[in-house]
């Protein structure tokens, strides 16, 4: 029992990664050697993560894709319940041809999934996933993981001006059009918690929430305006204009098949898990509240239909951004005041 | 097991003091800051000499990361992310942008830098400004020891809040001014 009450207070990664660290100790009887065998655990575990969660997260995308659909789902692979789909389609997305459509930008056209996919498993390496257990924890953490996450920008224009076709190209350009937009709300909601907590470094601002109130209910406002701006910085419906099937096939990821086109994916999922990550930081109950918001954004997928570019465009610059503006100015008013009481 | 987990200690202690002695750390260390400021200044080479214009731009986009990986190399961490976000997130994507939007034609040969060479004027204005920054480089007082910023932004958010209150003031008026000429220009001629 009293271990235990050890683990909860140490938190449970960190207890793991003690432990590892007291076997290392004891086999190669080196700081050095054990730091770095250490951080190459963290990053194997990081893109474990991320792995693993594009694998449940295609089957759960399905499968609540078709009960608000009044369908059944994945039920052939993998026993009743479908299961083994997504390793299926995993399979199956590795043994498609790789089509290289003719007169592209060759290494642009081939450079840009892979450029995609390398912010989003960056950002993995800020977050907070426990009590001490941060793989980088550094002392400007929430404005270094903005700006890579605001990286992911490029290699949508890449591929949107490599694939060579008028689709990929329109494609493209909505996407920086869009990131663009929903990047200033996005910064400016997350100013609130930066500023209730007098801290950038991330596990600061999990520390704050565990002594105070979570940041959720004292900051419902940017809660929201971040919860619909990151759904528009991971391009998912109903801001997926950059996709937009019916309009413009598929946008960049038009002129790619097999695993480059799988990357693209891979990337959305990864983006999908890290903003669900980040105003819910907690300690044990950390992976079942990412599972809901996970839901959340996949609720919001298959409800509500898909808007128009410049109604969306609008909506950032015209709602979202004045509303987090005000809440910093309220934050701000709130602080002062409880200073002055 | 006792006998084979001491010789293995004896071991790594016995690798770790030969690297220690022939200068390992340090030399990682040089051949990371080599490598970035190698790679930054290839990059800013390909932006000459790439002969499609988005190649170039790309390549810029990259200069700018090498350059935020020096300053979090040196312990700049917040401009690191200043540097990451300004420039390789907005200032380089409306560069790509615009030189998407405004040319219609191929690309293949948009960045005339064939003619370069002939242009022996350049080159030697060019060298010129190296060899002057160079001299200032090698001439002035810097100090080659890192210097220990710790945790910067803080700091900075003070210093712009109360001494440099006004040139900070002044900027963001400066910015606004342009906001609202961009809006004027971009709002076109028929919705006035």
């Amino acid at each position: 029992m009293e271990i235990w009450n050890t683990i909860m207070e140490q938190g449970v990664l960190a207890t793991a990664s003690e432990i590892l660290r007291w076997f290392f100790m004891l086999v190669f009887a080196s700081e050095l050697i054990v730091d770095i065998i250490m951080k190459g655990i963290g990053i194997g575990a990081i893109l474990g993560v991320i792995s693993v969660a594009a694998i449940v997260f295609t089957y759960a995308e399905r499968k609540v894709c078709a009960f608000m659909q009044v369908r059944i789902g994945p039920n052939r692979v993998g026993g009743r319940y479908g299961l083994l789909q997504s390793i299926a389609d995993m399979l199956k997305l590795m043994s498609k041809e790789d089509i290289i459509p003719e007169g592209c930008d060759r290494v642009v056209w081939a450079l840009a999934p892979m450029l995609l996919f390398v912010p989003s498993a960056l950002i993995y390496a800020f977050f907070p996933f426990d009590k001490g257990a941060a793989f980088a924890d550094v002392n400007v953490g929430v404005f270094l993981m903005l700006a890579i996450s605001s990286q992911a920008v490029l290699p949508f224009l890449m591929s949107g001006y490599a694939s060579n076709s008028k689709y990929a190209f329109i494609g493209g350009i909505r996407t920086v059009a869009q990131m663009l937009s929903y990047e200033a709300p996005m910064v400016f909601s997350l100013l609130g918690v930066v500023m209730l907590s007098g801290s950038m470094r991330m596990c600061d601002i999990v520390e704050a929430q565990s002594q105070q109130l979570w940041f959720i209910l004292m900051q419902p406002i940017a809660f929201v305006v971040f919860v619909i701006s990151a759904t528009a910085e991971t391009n998912r419906t109903p801001f997926d204009l950059v996709e937009d099937e019916s309009e413009i096939v598929a946008g960049p990821f038009a002129e790619y098949s097999g695993m480059r086109w799988a990357l693209f994916f891979l990337a959305e999922y990864a983006n999908l898990l890290s903003v669900s990550i980040l105003f819910l930081p907690g300690v044990v109950w950390f992976g079942l509240k990412v599972l809901a918001m996970v839901f959340v954004f996949m609720w919001f997928r298959w409800t509500f239909p898909r808007t128009r570019i410049d109604q969306m465009l609008a909506f950032s610059w015209k709602v979202l951004l004045p509303l987090a503006l005000a809440n910093v100015l309220f934050t701000g008013v709130g602080i002062y005041a409880r200073q002055w009481m | 097991m006792e006998e084979a987990l001491s010789q293995l200690h004896g071991f790594v202690a016995w690798g770790l003091a030969l690297a220690e002695e022939y200068g390992i750390p340090s030399l990682i260390e040089a051949g990371l800051f080599f490598l970035f400021a190698g790679l930054a200044l290839s990059f800013a080479c390909g932006v000459i000499f790439f002969r499609n214009v988005v190649h170039s731009a790309l390549s810029l986009t990259a200069t700018f990361i090498c350059v935020a990986c020096l300053y979090i190399f040196i312990g700049a961490d917040f401009m690191g992310a200043v540097q990451i976000l300004v420039y390789s997130g907005a200032v380089a994507v409306l560069i790509v942008m615009a030189i998407m939007l405004t040319r219609r034609d191929d690309m293949s040969h948009s960045n005339p830098s064939r003619g370069l060479f002939r242009h022996a004027g350049a080159i030697v204005v060019s060298g010129l400004f190296f060899l002057s920054m160079a001299a200032v480089a090698l001439l002035s007082p810097f100090k080659p020891t890192r210097p220990i910023l710790g945790d910067a932004a803080p700091g900075l958010a003070d210093l712009m809040l109360t001494h440099y209150v006004l040139p900070f003031e002044v900027a963001a008026i400066l910015l606004l001014i342009a906001m609202i000429g961009a809006i004027v220009l971009a709002k076109g001629a028929d919705e006035r």
